[in-house]
């Protein structure tokens, strides 16, 4: 069984795949991000899989083509060397109405540069995370047919076909240098199937999908440290970017293991509010403008539903996700059980996704946008909702299935919400707030946080108040711009978290807790100390070095999954993960800002332009 | 004949059978849309093929209500078993005759034996549509079962 840093992802900014380095993918969810499985070997050998290698030996080299999600993995065997081109095509709108192209495809091309190499395509779909029934038939010109329960798998290749079974496909072909084979897989759940033909129709998706992510990739703005490690993580985000509404997923998989054998396993493939405000100034800092306004929109329309009370996570189309369930007939990767889907976290109480939602929407102020009546008097509604319940217990930013407490990070964001709220009033951007009750509770909170948050013995904020835990999360308090990162408190606070929970060579654990032994550093977290040094807690050449260091962790096509391995650098955790990538992105902005000298993190926002300001504000 | 009765049945029992044919796809019992097929005779833009074979489709509902309403003339007499008598007669035509017609006259529609070309993509329908699903030949029946009906109960023979 692979590694998870063995693989690869592909997608079109609505579902996505993960492709090993031995040429197999084995998670593909279709039509979207959190459908069912149809691959899923990654979590068990059963659950189905697609590969395309050569029948000897061979070794691998890969990467992304420049500033592109398309795949190339070059395969060295004795015989010779192919290069084999994974993506699911991706169209500009003006195209999808001009050429008739499949919903949902995965096109797989085999071009033999050297030599003469033998090719073998294994497709043993298992739909409904493999409890689902198929037909397979070969159908001769139009290709061979996967009859699901809820749909079409269509698969089309020029490779000989020796072998159409109940349970899967095989093919072969001898390539010699300059010959190329093709493989499309295409899936229809809604309408007549589009049947794409191969050739020059493949080159010319290939084509168009390399020029659509490069046109992509050419608005990002960004001209700092570790450049292409920064484009790369834009283009993951992008890539889980659901199209049709602007959500961005946490990850495309489920239950691939936080520890190895172990039962932290969860469902990432949904949206949580509390990477909003990290996501949004990442994308607005990278000059994403249309991806954030798409994100902030989708945020908007969500809590919408459900105000002045939040949920914690969301699914890409801003309803609650289905009951979490456990799949007993799933193995999980490398023995880690149990494998889930849904998340019950969406269940809990975190009141810091008040103050996520609110400097996300600070954010877009911040870049231009202006608050349309309605948001108005939401976010007021968030704010009020504040000061009900800023002091109750929550679950908090882990998620933690051990119960509630008294969380410091989720007292900070209270803060920052009736921070910002204040702010945007102040600046125009509010009509009617209750401004002394948003006043005076910002108060008490920050009084109770620097009174009851700090710990005199440990010479630190700690993670609960009145307790004595560290928790990474507390080094966003200078993110928020909740205390200083120059202040003494907060370089204290850092050394001790460092001393605590640092994992060796920059990384982080995100806290030492008995109910999570032996879990991996928490990518983001170790991203956050080396911005916490760009923002001011250390000089640039030490931040630098830091955000260099852990730039190293990514795989061979800069991936990183939600938790490192300290010792070995293994990936662990759902993969590809965007909030490692938020981090990473951060953390390069602000580095790039401390070094032009700017406000790492900008916090000012300006005033409304007086002529869209509404009547209420001015009163 | 009635007209006015024979336009405004014709449009109902149109109307019926795209919401029972619309519902049977949404309940992903078929993925058989005729909108959507008529259309993309016309454009390959999706969006604009379901709005042109909408109005394609309810033209030729009303189209084909002129010849129910012919046999109901030619009985002298209208009711929803007659009516729905025709409509099975007119669902078999349509799953057999019809859909094996369809990708020699459809431009952009795949040929089984030739396979899909750089114009030609849309999957055929297959043998009674079952390439859509195998229970599109009852989502079929039953529309068309609804279409006869609603016109045979409904439509007024003129007074003689």
């Amino acid at each position: 069984m692979n590694a998870i840093q063995d693989y690869a992802v592909i997608g079109d900014c609505r579902s996505a795949a993960l492709v090993a380095r031995d040429g197999s993918i084995d998670w593909l969810c279709w039509p979207r991000f959190d459908s069912p499985s149809i691959f899923g070997r990654i979590l068990d050998d059963r659950a189905g899989f697609w590969s395309l290698a050569p029948t000897t030996p061979f070794t691998v080299t890969r990467s992304y083509l420049e500033n592109t999600n398309v795949l190339q993995t070059r395969v060295q065997t004795a015989s010779g060397s192919v290069v084999l081109t994974d993506l699911m095509p991706v169209a500009s709108e003006e195209q999808k109405r001009t050429l008739f192209l499949p919903d949902h495809e995965i096109l797989r091309i085999v071009e033999c540069e050297r030599g003469e190499v033998e090719v073998q395509m294994r497709l043993e779909p298992r739909p409904g995370y493999a409890r689902q029934q198929i037909r397979i038939r070969d159908t001769g010109a139009l290709g061979i047919r996967v009859d699901m329960p809820h749909g079409l798998l269509a698969l089309r290749t020029d490779m000989s076909v020796d072998g159409v079974a109940d349970d899967g496909v095989r093919a072969r072909m001898t390539l010699r240098s300059g010959q190329a084979c093709y493989a499309s897989l295409t899936f229809a759940d809604d309408w007549p199937a589009v049947l794409p033909p191969l050739g020059a129709w493949s080159r010319e998706a290939v084509r168009r999908s390399v020029a659509w992510w490069r046109d992509w990739a050419a608005h990002i703005t960004y001209d700092g440290p570790a450049r292409d490690a920064v484009v790369r993580s834009a283009l993951v985000l992008k890539l889980l970017a659901y199209a049709p509404s602007g959500a961005v997923v946490a990850a495309p998989t489920t239950s691939l293991p936080e520890r190895l054998g172990g039962d932290l396993n969860w469902d990432y493939r949904f949206c949580w509010l509390r990477d909003a405000s990290l996501t949004v100034r990442a994308l607005f800092g990278l000059g994403c403008v249309e991806e954030a306004d798409a994100f902030i929109s989708w945020l908007l329309h969500t809590t919408r539903l459900t105000r002045p009370e939040l949920r914690i996570l969301y699914d890409v189309h801003g309803n609650t996700p289905d009951d979490e369930e456990t799949l007993a007939h799933f193995g999980g990767f490398r023995g880690s059980r149990p494998v889930r889907i849904g998340n019950a976290a969406a269940e809990q109480l975190q009141l810091d996704v008040y103050g996520e939602v609110i400097d996300a929407a600070t954010h877009s102020v911040r870049t231009g946008a202006t608050l349309d009546r309605e948001t108005q008097r939401m976010l007021c509604g968030f704010g009020e909702y504040v000061c009900r319940h800023w002091n109750q217990p929550d679950e908090g930013i882990w998620e933690p299935r051990s119960g509630k407490g008294h969380n410091t990070h989720s007292r900070v964001l209270c803060w920052t919400a009736l921070d910002r709220l204040l702010q945007l009033h102040e600046k125009g951007h509010l009509g009617h707030v209750p401004v002394r009750q948003f006043e005076e509770t910002r108060e008490r909170i920050r009084n109770e946080v620097q009174l009851r948050a700090w710990n005199v013995t440990r010479d630190s904020y700690v993670a609960r108040l009145d307790g004595d835990g560290l928790d990474a999360s507390l080094l966003l308090l200078a993110w928020y711009g909740f205390e200083d990162a120059r202040s003494d408190r907060m370089r204290k606070t850092y050394a001790r978290v460092q001393e605590h929970l640092g994992a060796g060579n920059g990384l982080l654990y995100r806290y030492r807790r008995t109910d999570s032994p032996g879990e991996g550093a928490f990518g983001i977290c170790s991203f956050w100390g080396a911005e916490y040094l760009a923002l001011g807690g250390g000089s640039i050449d030490e931040a630098e070095a830091a955000f260099a260091r852990l730039c190293r962790y990514a795989n061979d096509v800069g991936l990183f999954a939600e938790e490192l391995d300290p010792q070995t650098g293994a990936a662990l955790g759902n993969f590809p993960q965007a909030f490692t990538h938020v981090g990473l992105i951060n953390a390069a902005l602000s580095l790039a800002r401390r070094r032009q000298g700017d406000r790492p993190v900008e916090r000012a926002v300006p005033p409304r332009p007086p002529e869209s300001r509404h009547p209420e504000a001015r009163a | 004949m009635n007209w006015t009765s024979s336009l405004l049945w014709g449009f109902v029992s149109t109307i019926v059978l795209t919401t029972l044919m619309a519902g049977s796809q949404g309940m992903r019992l078929t993925r058989m849309n005729l909108p959507y097929m008529l259309g993309t005779i016309f454009t390959a833009n999706r969006d604009r093929a379901n709005v042109i074979g909408f109005g394609v489709h309810v033209m030729m509902g009303w189209l084909f209500s002129l010849f129910y309403i012919a046999a109901f003339h030619a009985w002298d007499r209208a009711t929803w078993w007659l009516g729905a008598s025709i409509g099975l007669v007119h669902a078999a035509f349509v799953l057999t005759a019809g859909m094996r017609l369809l990708p020699g006259m459809h431009p952009r529609m795949a040929s089984e034996q030739q396979g899909p070309t750089v114009m030609r993509q849309l999957e055929p329908p297959g043998f009674l549509a079952l390439n859509y699903g195998y229970q599109t030949p009852i989502s079929v029946v039953v529309a068309h079962l609804a279409f006869g009906a609603i016109l045979g109960a409904f439509y007024t023979l003129p007074a003689r």
